[in-house]
This record gives C-alpha cells, structure tokens and sequence, in this order.
C-alpha cells in the first residue's frame, strides 16, 4: 500500500501535469458568471481558474448545482462569462459564438436530430464546414467504426437505443476533429452496466483521438477512475485540481476530502516540526497542504484504509472503544469513539489472520506513517 | 404510497353507448342525407326518384359556380400563405426570444379574433373597409376579402405552430451552433424541418376556415366577389334543386382530402 502511493508520487501522468502548465489548450482566467442583476443577482461561478492541458481527460467534479455546466455551456459558447477570458491556445474566445469555436460538445439529453438518420447527423458539422462531399462520407464512415455503428448509419435516431444514441452523439461531436471535447454527465442516462462499459471507450476514444477532453459528472468514482485530472467543486469556485491520487490522498479542503470517498476529520493543535497534537490525545507527524503555513488549531484528515487497529495501550495509538463494526466481506468497517467524544473509521481488511474487535472493547488506532494531512480550513 | 386505481374504462358508465349513438346521429346524419340526395335524379331535394349523377354535371357547367369557387381558392390560398407566414414569425418571435416586455399582451392580441363574436369583427371590418374607400379613396378589390381573411386565420394558424415550437428541445438548436452551423442556417436546417407539421397543420386549419366563412366574406364582398358559401346561400333562396346538394358535396370532400392530406403529412413528420 505505502509502496503504491510512493511510486505515484511521480506517476507519468503528474509529469504530463507539468507539461500542460507550458502549453495549455484551453486556459480558463479568473472567470465569474453572475445570473440575475441587483438582489437576485446570483454567482454561479466565482472566479474560476484552470488550465487543460493537450490530450487530457479532465473533469469537473462537484455536487449538483455547484457551476459545472454552467462552465461548460461557457466554453461552448451558449453563455457568456460576466468577468475573466476563456483562452484557446492563448486567444481569448469568451466572446465568440458557438458555431466559430472549435470546441464541440456530447449533451447530456444527446440532443441528435430526430429528422436525420445517423449518417447525417454524424456529417453534420463537417457539413457546415463546407467540406467536400467525398471527404464527409469518409469521415462519417470512419467516425461510426470508431464508436462501432457502422451497421446503423441509415437508421433514424429514433429508432436506435439510449446507448447507441450516446455513440451516434459521440460520434458527431468527434467528427469535427474539434481542439476540446465538452461532456455533460454524458452517461448519466445509461444504467449501471452500459455505463461503466462507455467509461472504458470513452478512454478509449480520447486515447485514439488525441483531443481534449472536458467531463462532467457527480459521480466521484467516475471521476476517480477515469480523469487525468480533476477539478472538485463547489459553490462555484474551484476547490482543489488535481490527479485523482491528489485529490484522493492529499485533499487540500474539507470539502474536497468529505466529497471523494469516506475520511475521518481529527481536530488538534499545530506543533512545530510538522506534526499536529491531536485532541484525541496522540501526537502525529501531518504535512499541510502545498504553499499553506498552518498555525493554532487546524483539522487532520486521515483515510479510514490508512489506519489500524492495535491493542490498547499501544504506544502513540490513540485510545478509544469500539463503538460500530460493519462487515462487507472484503473488509470491515470499525467505528471507533475516541477520548474526546471523535469519531473514527478503520477499515480493516479480512484475512484469517486479522483479530475482530468486540463492540465496546478498548483498542488503540495506530496511523499509518505519513498518511495524516493538514487541512487548508 | 397510495393504491393506484385502475384507469377508469368509459365504454361501461350508463347511458355511454346511447349517448354517443345519439352524438353521432345528429353530426352525421344531416351530412349524410344531403350527400345522398345529391345523387337524386330528380329535381327535388327531398324527393327521392332514383340515383344519377345528374347534378354533378349540372354543377360543373355552371359557370356562375366555377367564378365562386375560383374567388373561393384566391381568397382561401392567398389568405392561408400570408396568415401561416405571419403566424410563423409570430410564434418564433414569442417563444425563441429572451422574454420581452409586452409578450402576454401581444399573446392576448394575436388570439382575441377567436374570441371576438364573428359578427362584430364582420361590422368593424366593413365599416373599416368602407372608411379607407370613402377617406382615402382606396379599394383592394378582392384584396379587401384577402385581407380580412388572413387577418382571422392569423390565430388559428398560430396555435398549432406555437404549441409545435413549444415542445422543440432547444438544446437541439444549441447542438447546431455547436457543430458550425450559423443562426441562418440552423434556422434552415433544424428549426424549419422540425416545424413542418405545425405549420402544415396551421395552414390547412387557416385554409379551411378561410373556404367556407360565410359572416365576414358576406359583409365585406363587393360585387361580383362571390364565393363558394355565398354562391350556396344565395342558391338556397330560390327553389332548390339538388344541384345544392352537389356542390356541397364537392365543398366537404375538399375540405376532407385537405385535413386527410394535412393529416398524413404530420403523421409521416412526427415518425
Ligand atoms: N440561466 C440561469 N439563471 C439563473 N441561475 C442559473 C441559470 N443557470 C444556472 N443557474 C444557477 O447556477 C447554479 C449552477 O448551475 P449549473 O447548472 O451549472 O449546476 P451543475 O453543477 O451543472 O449541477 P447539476 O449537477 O445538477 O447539473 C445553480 O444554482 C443554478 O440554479
Ligand atoms: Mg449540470
């Protein structure tokens, strides 16, 4: 496990992060969107600032309501931002239509022409774009072999499942060759099997395409599984971007860290040497979060898998009894009430080997070496 | 949460059979006759002496009946493509736009002539019409008629147009901008296809309304300005002969091959 984390800390991927800051494909400034005027005003987006990188799979991450596809409908162009620029290879496009950005979007709803067969639908951009007859029936032809409906080209979009409507979409959208790709909760619709099964050929097709991807979900696991980078947010500002490792491991909010997966939230007091006298009684080393000096109180966060049962007593565990134990096959999840009334979760693999705890037994928690962090609030 | 009841089935409330017997009668059974006596030999419409399709003849080598229905289609056809024109632009202007100061009131405006009792619109028509004759020194001819006309299919026209743009996904308008297509464009090749049935609907309700007006067409036509339903008015006052009868058949298979043809177009549209 300890291992694992250590060889990701200089992943391929968080070096192909550094290449990105060079060249951004798409650099959102400093973007705010205001909807409403005077007492209704309201800012769904505030000051927004991201970079996307050439070939990146990126998603917006945050609950409903938080900005996501507002920001989205911005770089497509179907809004305007009220403050800040949207950059495409360092030219600002905040204010260009929709038809003159080479940015093509999946909607959620797919929204394909009822009146068209998919064919048609599929060389409809390549259409616009005055091309050639010749060149868009081979485009067409070559973009429905990629999402594997070559079969269904003369069908209507009415006659085709949810499913192959979302290739039919994918498939208009890709044909442009677009320089960024927009994806709005694209799989939201499908159930649960479909859905992980486009998961896969979504990667899939940003891998073989090369183009910019920009994803949308609530979904953390989606996200988690799928993104080179993700931009967790909330209430319309951006929290925390970062690889899915990052955001996982080292959340930087208490948002970022409750939003993605279950954590245990200690309070304590900063000690100087970079660790943290806890009130639960223990004192662990903690790393804050990058360009962040903390002092006073702060609050430590620490994943339920980085943590263990040990017997009570044992030196520098914190002491606490077991309040809860949930079994899940694979593991067991032990809530455990701390000595100042915290709670705390460990989730403890099953093997033969591993003791179970009895409700109401006194343990200790030991914390795995370097796995607390220092929270941001 | 609670039971669901089962849909209620109004083939079994009493009295359902006998009623929709009796509805029915009443709708068809007058239609019905007169398209029969239409075939009647003879040359009294309630005397039946055998079948022919004498009268067919008759009416069509009566020239006066060619001149109304020829005013008939002028005014019907002029006054379907100006109101579903008009009407078109009015619903797209009401519901594509950001919402507009005004927009109810010229909602209520757009559709008060269908509630406007015909006979009052009549009146203010002619006196209107007669105002700009005596003021201005100007007559439109069978323009007066065309103009009238439009002027009341404009609402009927309207309605089938706007609930048609209502129930269109406008994100399908944000998908053709997204993939290069301008305004214009998008117009052309997503709105437009996609609005066809309603504005066939409105139209073929437009042209229908237009053809057999009778309260208007009687008190706006000049002279020699008949049509197909003042012909018929002005025919029942005299001894009647199933030539009546005749023409009123050729009117309503008019009127049905129209809503029929209306019909299957929608039909094949919305597939
Ligand atoms: N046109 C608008 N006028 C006023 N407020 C708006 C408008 N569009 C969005 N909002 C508000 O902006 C906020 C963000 O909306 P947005 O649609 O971007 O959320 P989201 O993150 O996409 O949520 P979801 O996951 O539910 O799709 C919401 O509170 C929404 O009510
Ligand atoms: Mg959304």
């Amino acid at each position: 496990m300890q291992a694992a984390k250590l060889g990701a800390e200089t992943s391929p991927r968080e070096r192909e992060g550094a290449a990105q800051e060079a060249a951004p494909v798409i650099s959102i400034r400093e973007v705010s969107k205001v909807f409403g005027q005077g007492v209704a005003a309201f800012t769904a987006l505030d000051r927004v600032q991201i970079d996307i990188g050439q070939n990146e799979f990126f998603t917006l991450l945050g609950p409903s309501g938080c900005g996501k596809t507002t920001l989205l409908r911005l770089i497509a162009g179907f809004d305007y931002p009220t403050m800040g620029e949207i950059r495409l290879f360092g030219q600002d496009i905040a204010r260009q239509p929709p038809f003159k950005r080479p940015i093509n979007t999946v909607f959620q709803n797919y929204a394909l022409f009822p009146h068209m067969t998919v064919g048609q639908n599929v060389g409809f951009g390549l259409e616009m774009l005055g091309r050639p007859k010749a060149e868009i029936a081979g485009r067409v032809d070559e973009m429905l072999r990629l999402v594997r409906m070559e079969a269904l080209k003369d069908r209507r979009t009415s006659e085709i499942s949810g499913g192959q409507q979302q290739r039919v979409a994918l498939a208009r959208a890709l044909a442009p060759q677009p320089k960024v790709l927009l994806l709005d909760e694209p799989l939201s619709a499908l159930d649960y099997k479909l859905r992980k099964e486009m998961q896969i050929e979504l990667k899939r097709l940003q891998h073989e395409t090369g183009i910019t991807f920009i994803f949308v979900t609530h979904d953390q696991e989606e996200a988690l599984t799928m993104s080179d980078r993700i931009a967790v947010m909330s209430g319309g500002r951006v929290l925390q971007i970062g690889s899915a490792h990052d955001i996982y491991e080292r959340p930087t909010e208490r948002f970022v860290a409750n939003f993605i997966g279950e954590t245990n939230f200690l309070e304590g007091q900063v000690q100087g040497g970079g660790s943290v006298a806890l009130d639960a009684g223990s004192v662990v080393p903690a790393l804050p979060p990058e360009g962040f000096a903390p002092s006073g109180r702060v609050t430590v966060v620490i994943r339920p898998e980085h943590a263990r049962l040990v017997p009570s007593g044992t030196a520098g565990s914190l002491a606490g009894t077991v309040s809860n134990a949930v079994y899940f096959g694979t593991d067991t999840h032990y809530h455990v009430t701390l000595g100042d009334g915290s709670e705390f979760m460990v989730r403890q693999q099953n093997s033969r080997a591993s003791a179970s705890h009895e409700i109401g037994a006194p343990v200790g928690v030991a914390i795995d070496e370097g796995a607390a962090r220092m929270l941001r609030d | 949460m609670a039971k669901r009841r089962a849909p209620l089935d109004i083939k079994v409330l009493p009295g359902f059979a006998s009623m929709a017997v009796i509805c029915l009668l009443v709708l068809y059974v007058p239609i019905l006759v007169l398209m029969l006596f239409s075939f009647n030999s003879g040359n009294i419409v309630t005397h039946w002496e055998g079948i022919s399709l004498h009268w067919y003849g008759v009416a069509l080598q009566n020239d006066e009946f060619f001149s109304a229905a020829e005013n008939t289609m002028i005014i019907a056809v002029s006054a379907t493509v100006i109101a579903t024109s008009v009407a078109t632009l009015a619903a797209l202007g009401m519901t594509r736009v950001k919402p507009w100061k005004g927009l109810t009131a010229a909602f209520m405006v757009l559709n008060l002539p269908l509630m406007v009792p015909e006979i009052v619109t009549a009146v203010a028509t002619l006196s209107f019409f007669a105002l700009i004759a005596g003021k201005l020194g100007l007559n439109f001819g069978i323009g007066n008629l065309i103009i009238a006309h439009t002027v009341f299919c404009i609402p009927f026209a309207y309605m089938p147009i706007k609930a048609r743009l209502e129930d269109m996904d406008t994100t399908l308008d944000h998908a053709a901008a997204d993939l290069y297509a301008p305004p214009w464009k998008t117009f052309r090749r997503i709105t437009l296809p996609l609005l066809a049935p309603g504005i066939m609907s409105g139209a073929a309700l437009s042209f229908i309304v237009s053809f057999d007006d009778f309260t208007i067409t009687q008190l706006v036509a000049g002279p020699g300005q008949t049509t197909l339903p003042l012909y018929i008015w002005n025919q029942i006052r005299r001894p009647m002969t199933p030539e009546i009868n005749a023409i009123s058949t050729i009117l309503l298979m008019v009127s049905i091959v129209l809503v029929a043809v209306s019909f299957l177009v929608t039909l094949k549209k919305r597939r």
